[in-house]
């Protein structure tokens, strides 16, 4: 009815349309929902508003992560065949409800109403809204597809560098303060998150179009995979490739959450004297933690963008093989000067950006553009493990190594060391991708495609 | 066999921004602000949080 300017086939680029609109739009959505990385903002007022321990705070953040890789696999399809406006609009929705319930939880001192609205709801706009306009991108630039998906995702890690900002302007605004906000301050600035973000994605949902010719699946032009392969996502998951994919993701962000959890602390046990007192400050420490958000953020468009020019196999083997050297190098070297440690630290924060924003142009070399949205989608259950392992691996070692505030840098041997292990079971895994077997490929589709797109394709070949 | 005013390649086969197309440059120019301001605005507020590390 009165949502039907929704419809795939009605967002469809007229003649004309210009294709650098799409990023905006893509932006529009992923600079929202990237706020969730500067949840911990509101981690000490919240601990402080429902006289709660921090672990409980943190289980807003984690269930929110575990929605967005489930929501992302299970509507994937959806996404798919609804197209990037009703999903972007949906995301939208989802983002913004979350943060009024949320408020009504603060409000009202109703702890659960956070893990719902936040955690759940919000977690479901977090997955629809991350994997809505990668599809519709890689359609717009087929021949840059690390580029445009880099852009995007590149946005997912600018939300944060946002984010934490503006909630702490918000909370002074209403008389609160990042350190200790009541419940009224609180409240508030949930309420207006949730209301700007939901105007800035809306915006980001009218903008976006559906690339010419991609109205219809069915009748599509596809740009396919390596040897012809276009394969649909409930194929791709019965592929080896989708599976050593899955394990690349997996291994390189639990590897990357490891540190990026823990960089404060981090960088002040490994420079802690022998009276105990660090020689990094706590405000030194905030400043790393900043460096390397923009790390992370720059290495999802830097290492993507490079991954159109170098192929995706080679780039995921800098990412997996250089990336457990420098883990290494930090947990042998690293405590000697704060100079190499931080440079150490930025380049691995990079290659964990540039693990997520490569990702959907490496399905697309493996599976084609068919569906590649709903593949991406069913991928990033891994980015869901793995954000609950990582930091788990990470605190298991360090609890068992002995008290937060007096641990020194060989505490973090084994945890570093563990790390170098699992980007080695990646970089193996990175080595077995190979092209998808003939019998996975939708030949129907496929033989479509190559007939129609038989001279586009000698024009604009991908790597 | 699709109609297809223009196709995925065509759109994106190297044109300049605008060219080829009839959206107005001060529209895309303006989607590039909407999103460009407040990235700007959070990496001068990182910057000046990551300087407390450097200086």
């Amino acid at each position: 009815m009165a949502l039907t300017f929704l419809d795939k086939k009605r967002s469809v680029a007229g003649p004309g349309y210009s294709k650098w609109l799409i990023p905006p739009a893509a932006l529009c959505v992923h600079l929202s929902i990237g706020q969730v990385y500067a949840f911990s903002v509101f981690k000490n007022s919240l601990v402080e508003r429902f006289d709660t321990s921090g672990t409980a705070i943190a289980w807003i953040f984690s269930i929110s992560i575990v929605m967005l890789g489930l929501s992302a696999a299970v509507l994937g399809t959806w996404v798919e065949r609804s197209g990037p406006r009703k999903a972007m609009f949906a995301s939208a929705m989802c983002w913004s409800t979350g943060f009024l319930v949320g408020s009504l939880g603060i409000a009202t001192g109703q702890l659960w109403l956070l893990y719902l609205g936040y955690g759940v709801i919000g977690g479901i706009g977090l997955g629809i809204g991350y994997i809505s306009p990668v599809s519709t991108l890689i359609k717009w630039f087929p021949d840059r597809p690390g580029l445009a998906t880099g852009m995007a995702i590149m946005g997912f890690g600018g939300g944060a560098l946002i984010a934490s900002p503006l909630s702490t302007a918000l909370l002074t605004l209403y008389g609160g303060s990042a350190d200790s906000a009541g419940a009224s301050a609180l409240a508030s600035t949930f309420l207006t998150l949730g209301a700007v973000y939901l105007v800035f994605m809306l915006i980001g949902a009218s903008l976006v179009r559906v690339a010419p010719g991609h109205e219809d699946d069915e009748k599509a032009e596809h740009q396919p995979g390596r040897n012809g392969a276009l394969v649909r996502a409930n194929e791709a998951v019965k592929t080896r490739q989708f599976w050593a994919l899955w394990v690349i993701l997996f291994c390189n962000v639990a590897a990357g959450i490891g540190i990026l959890e823990q960089a404060a602390p981090m960088i002040q046990d490994f420079f802690r004297g022998e009276g105990g007192e660090s020689s990094v400050s706590a405000a030194e420490a905030a400043g790393f933690v900043g460096m390397l958000s923009l790390a992370n953020m720059a290495g999802r468009f830097v290492w993507s963008s490079l991954s159109d020019k170098v192929g995706r196999k080679p780039t995921y083997m800098m990412y997996l093989g250089v990336g457990g050297v420098l883990y290494a190098l930090m947990a042998t070297l690293g405590q000697t000067s704060v100079g190499l440690f931080v440079v150490l630290a930025l380049v691995i924060l990079s290659y964990y950006g540039g693990g997520f924003a490569t990702i959907p142009a490496y399905l697309k070399d493996m599976f084609g553009t068919l569906e590649v949205g709903a593949i991406h989608g069913r991928l990033l259950t891994a980015w869901a493990a793995a954000g609950v392992m990582g930091p788990l691996i990470v605190n298991g070692f360090l609890d068992a190594a002995g008290t937060p505030g007096q641990l020194v840098a060989s505490d973090y041997y084994p945890a570093l060391l563990t790390m170098v292990a699992l980007l080695g079971v990646g970089f193996v895994a990175n080595l077995t991708v190979t092209p998808v077997a003939e019998k996975h490929v939708d030949h129907d589709v496929a033989g479509a495609s190559e007939q129609d797109a038989a001279p586009a394709h000698t024009t604009g070949g991908t790597r | 066999m699709t109609q297809t005013p223009q196709t995925p390649q065509t759109a994106s086969s190297g044109h300049a921004p605008g060219s080829g197309s009839t959206t107005p440059p001060l529209v895309i120019a303006g989607a590039w602000t909407l999103v460009g301001v407040p990235l700007a605005y959070g990496l001068w507020q990182t910057l000046i949080k990551a300087a407390q590390l450097l200086g």
